[in-house]
């Protein structure tokens, strides 16, 4: 536990040092969620039924930009090495970056989104639920991503492979987190879109540090 | 200062082998490193120095053979990697933090509590002392290395695994790095180190890597 912490709180520190890796993230969010808007015309029920499949395709899209930053540079400066010879579990050491990961990047996306999706015209109804399901969604993107980019350590282009390994298995966030606010606009009850969502996380928890520590584990050898 | 975790006893591989790129690097290969000795690696570029190293340190696995650890099989990485401190090519120090900061997280993730003394003791035991607040991004190559190998005093362990921890160091580093070697073997450590130029370590064994290489069949078809 005292690992995890020494661990995340060094990444997050890393991270606010070079915030500008972060802000990209945020900044792509913003700039590809306002792409909407003047492409399909700024008809006010035409965005309303797109907004909240635009602010979550839109989301997954920037943190799968940030995902490589999990594990790449510091397989590239050695760190990798270090953190496998470190006497921790590989899954420990997993989960701390990941939980780093999420804050630096998670976090910012869903601060952003209820903004972006105003700018979507998203129905007041919405709102609640849009910013419930990314906090259930998100860290299932980020363990999910983790172990997509342990897996592409050391392979040449390795950020296109990434986005076709995770990509799909987003579908079913995807899925559930804008059911879960489309309920919410027509006033069904959200709870089992956003408890498949808690559930879905739940079960990114509890498989992906074991899968990504054993692609760490290949990766250095 | 010695921790809990400084526990000498001798370590020693038998029969290793190993594959790289589908090639066999060596085979057949023993050793033996017992509590204050220092082992030499030896070898032309390529005859697997290097790959040996991160065998040893449990990086990588033997394609056959077994490690021993005090006469018990090696067989769980992470209670291995707590034994040991492993210096590669790649320094692995963050450059946007200072080389105090370096040091203490590793400190903190290798040994628990970080502990302001010994960090300061292992950046004065490479003439770093100075540098402390310095950010690691404006060090030139050598200071880099000098402070990937006081992480290896910062947090002590019985093995050091150092992969030719001479280069691209000034005379007076190598003077010093010979001394932290010294001082740890006087407490019974243990270093295996791959090297072109020893001149830094009194009294080593020397395993030449040459003699293992596989691939190599030359000295025995020359009898017939």
């Amino acid at each position: 536990m005292n690992a995890f912490v020494i661990l995340a709180g060094r990444d997050l520190r890393l991270a606010l040092r070079q915030s500008g890796d972060s802000l990209i993230v945020v900044a792509f969010f913003a700039i590809a969620t306002v792409l909407f808007p003047f492409g399909v015309g700024p008809e006010a029920a035409v965005l309303a039924r797109i907004a909240v499949g635009v602010v979550w395709v839109t989301a997954l899209l920037a943190a799968l930009l940030s995902l490589d930053r999990i594990f790449a540079m510091d397989f590239e400066d050695g760190t990798l090495d270090q953190l496998v010879l470190s006497g921790h579990p590989l899954p420990l050491v997993v989960l701390a970056k990941v939980a780093a990961h999420w804050l630096t990047t998670g976090v910012p996306l869903i601060l952003l989104s209820p903004i972006l999706a105003v700018t979507m015209r998203l129905p007041a109804a919405g709102y609640g639920t849009l910013i419930l399901a990314l906090v259930l969604g998100t860290p299932t993107v980020s363990l999910i991503g983790a172990v997509g980019a342990a897996l592409v350590l050391g392979t040449r282009r390795g950020g296109v492979l990434l986005s076709l390994l995770v990509l799909p298995l987003y579908v079913p966030v995807l899925i559930f987190g804008t059911a879960a606010v489309e309920a919410a606009i027509i006033g069904r009850p959200t709870e089992p879109m956003l408890m498949v969502l808690g559930g879905l996380a739940l079960l990114a928890l509890t498989l992906s540090p074991w899968a990504a520590g054993a692609a760490l584990r290949q990766a250095v050898e | 200062m010695i921790d809990d975790q400084f526990v000498p006893a001798a370590f020693t591989g038998e029969d290793l082998a190993c594959h790289r790129g589908g090639r066999l690097v060596f085979a057949g290969l023993d050793f033996e490193v017992s509590p204050g000795n220092a082992l030499v690696l030896r070898g032309a570029n390529g005859s697997g120095k290097t790959t040996l190293l991160r065998l040893m340190a449990s990086l990588a696995r033997p394609a056959t053979g077994t490690l021993f650890w005090g006469g018990a099989v090696v067989d769980d990485p992470e209670a291995h990697a707590r034994r040991l401190r492993f210096v590669g090519h790649l320094d692995a120090i963050k450059l946007a933090q200072t080389v105090a900061e370096n040091l203490v997280f590793w400190r903190a993730l290798w040994c628990g509590p970080a502990n302001e003394k010994i960090v300061g003791e292992a950046m004065g035991a490479l003439g770093m002392a100075h540098l402390a607040d310095f950010p690691v991004r404006h060090l030139s190559a050598g200071q880099r290395h000098r402070l990937a190998l006081a992480r290896v005093i910062a947090a002590p362990a019985p093995l050091w695994l150092l992969d030719e921890p001479g280069n691209a160091l000034d005379e007076k580093s190598l003077a010093a790095l010979s001394q932290m070697i010294t001082v740890h073997r006087a407490r019974g450590g243990m270093v295996i180190f791959a090297s072109h130029g020893a001149a830094f370590v009194n009294d080593s064994e020397t395993l030449d890597l040459g003699q293992f290489a596989a691939t190599h069949v030359s000295h025995w078809s020359d009898d017939l």
